[in-house]
């Protein structure tokens, strides 16, 4: 019985020793390497007496920080992922939540994590690593474990400025795995590209395959994705035939003609997600990759990565949406109404998900975790926590699940879940500025801030990048006399956005 | 070039483009930055960028950006 994910990776191991497992290129690690280094650095954290607690982990993306995530939960610990390019306030806010006692670092980022405002111990994964494995420790640490402990935290935006962390544990993570393989066409002979970060639970699409199966991941360098001809180079260089990218990652290689210029010779699955293609540019990819199986994932982070797909073996027309399809197996989809009960076929209602994808919760923070982490709406007979997505949606004809939008200022922007909230509490912080409101531009997926004060557009730009990641950083920042409100006293978006039209 | 450095200061208004050479490798501008920019100078300039120039050389300074866009332009 499957009842831990470290289950996946003991058996490959054992099976395929001296096949590449994750690489980025120059470094990789075999199956054996990474069982190895991973119960090695498992070793080493239990030796600090920690359990069924968090272990921050701040290294750049590479095989070897797969190990000290596995490392982690052999030490019957859940890792959180944190990245150098994550401003300085996000990294202190997450520390905050967690308190954790020990952070895993590399030689490269050793000195960012020592001006981090953190009072636990900083480890190199490297000397972890090298530690010497305690057999007996860690089957102690086995035999306690059970498949609702939690195996991770990831963090994502919330509209108060403060991160929110997903918990989620082994069974969650399982059923996952073992949904997703069974939909897409996954094997020993995949070869993944991964694009996501790893501090998102994105990567899981990839490196829980690859530990199933004995398949082999590369993290393509985070430049190759500013050259679309370089990029297309790579796939064909270290022969990558699956990747499960975000759609602008997509866009980049097609919408400057390299698919013609230089066809991709072994991709043949190609999953995306998180975002609209528009149809031109997929009608393009399907019309270069006429045998590839193209998919489109659907999702969130709180339903442990994906929970809907769809299998897009036609050809669609411009203005038509691409369907988000049906749940994988396991997982439940309930269309709920604004009276609370299921909507009628093919009326739009919020998404709600069940089932065993539906993850621990927010850490430390009962009241956001009571928000979305609901009874099923439909009964009261037993507890049945569901997921309450904030997503809207209906049904087709054909019963494939089609997105249709927020219920509030949440936006998908390059393949992020962003809260425009996030950015106008950042925006607040700022002394000279007294009002702020932050509108997204789908059409030219911009994300615009409007605000009143004595900042400059330059100066509030400033402000904005100490706290904010990139990705969330507004194209158009302008300056008002008044912010426009509406009849009672409300910001007019509407008038705003108008604006932003101009 | 002033209305490159226009479009520039907009995505990012606290660098100084005007004496930066090392836009890429320093990862001033970002994978984001890179399709934005290419969009807007494409709109502005009346250019069509193809995939053979986008290339670190050609984006590392406004200067190198400045000669793609004359390159393309008299083409």
């Amino acid at each position: 019985m499957l009842t831990n994910i470290l289950q996946y990776l003991e058996g490959t191991a054992a099976r395929l020793p001296d096949k590449l497992a994750f690489s980025d290129g120059e470094q990789g690690l075999t199956f054996g390497e990474l069982s190895r280094l991973s119960r090695a650095i498992g070793s080493a954290v239990c030796a600090r007496g920690m359990r069924r607690e968090p272990v921050v982990i701040l290294m750049e993306k590479s095989a070897m920080e797969i190990a000290a995530f596995f490392g982690t939960v052999y030490a019957g610990c859940f890792y959180v992922p944190m990245d150098a390019e994550m401003p300085m306030l996000r990294m202190q806010k997450i520390l905050e939540t967690l308190q954790p006692r020990l952070l895993i670092c590399s030689a490269k980022t050793e000195r960012l994590a020592r001006e981090l405002p953190f009072e636990g111990e900083i480890a190199d994964c490297a000397s972890l690593a090298a530690c010497a494995e305690n057999g007996a420790a860690l089957a102690a640490v086995r035999a306690a474990q059970i498949d609702v402990d939690p195996i991770y935290v990831v963090f994502t935006s919330g509209s108060t400025g403060m991160p929110k962390g997903v918990a989620a544990c082994h069974r969650s993570v399982i059923d996952y795995t073992e949904s997703l393989c069974e939909a897409l066409p996954f094997g020993e002979d995949t070869v993944f590209g991964n694009q996501t970060p790893l501090y998102f639970d994105a990567p899981l699409k990839e490196i829980m395959p690859t530990v199933k199966y004995g398949a082999t991941t590369y993290f393509i360098p985070k430049k190759q994705f500013m050259f679309p001809f370089k990029l297309a180079e790579y796939l064909n260089e270290y022969r990558i035939n699956t990747v499960c990218w975000v759609v602008s990652a997509l866009t980049m290689i097609s919408s400057f003609d390299v698919l013609e210029k230089c066809p991709l010779r072994y991709l043949h699955t190609v999953a995306f997600g998180s975002e609209v293609f528009p149809i031109r540019q997929f009608n393009l990819w399907r019309a270069a990759l006429p045998e590839a199986r193209f998919f489109n994932l659907y999702g969130p982070t709180e339903a442990t990565g994906m929970s809907c797909y769809y299998e897009a073996n036609r050809t669609f027309e411009e203005g038509e949406s691409i369907p988000v399809g049906r749940p994988f197996r396991n997982t439940g989809l309930l269309l709920i109404g604004e009276d609370g009960r299921e909507v009628a076929p093919g009326e739009r209602g919020e998404i709600y998900l069940r089932g065993t994808c539906v993850t621990l919760g927010y850490f430390a923070n009962p009241e956001k975790t009571s928000e979305a982490f609901v009874q099923n709406p439909l009964h009261h007979a037993y507890p049945e926590t569901v997921y309450r997505t904030g997503d809207l949606g209906y049904l087709n004809e054909a019963g494939e699940l089609m997105f249709v939008g927020r219920r509030d200022h949440q936006i998908k922007h390059m393949g992020h879940r962003i809260e425009l909230g996030e950015i106008e509490a950042a925006a607040a912080t700022d002394p000279g500025v007294r009002r702020a409101c932050c509108l997204y531009d789908e059409a030219g997926r911009k994300i615009a801030i409007f605000y009143t004060g004595d900042q400059t557009p330059g100066g509030l730009g400033a402000t904005l990048k100490k706290l904010l990641p990139r990705y969330m950083l507004p194209a158009t920042v302008r300056q008002l006399e008044t912010m426009p409100l509406t009849a009672n006293g409300k910001l007019d978006r509407q008038t705003l956005r108008a604006m932003l039209n101009e | 070039m002033e209305q490159l450095l226009n479009i520039l200061n907009e995505l990012h208004p606290d660098v100084d483009f005007e004496s930066r050479e090392d836009l890429i490798d320093e990862g001033i501008l970002d994978s984001l930055d890179i399709v934005t920019l290419i969009t807007e100078i494409n709109d502005a300039f009346d250019v069509s960028i193809p995939a053979e120039e986008i290339i670190p050389e050609n984006f590392n300074s406004a200067a190198a950006i400045w000669a793609l866009i004359e390159k393309l332009d008299e083409a």
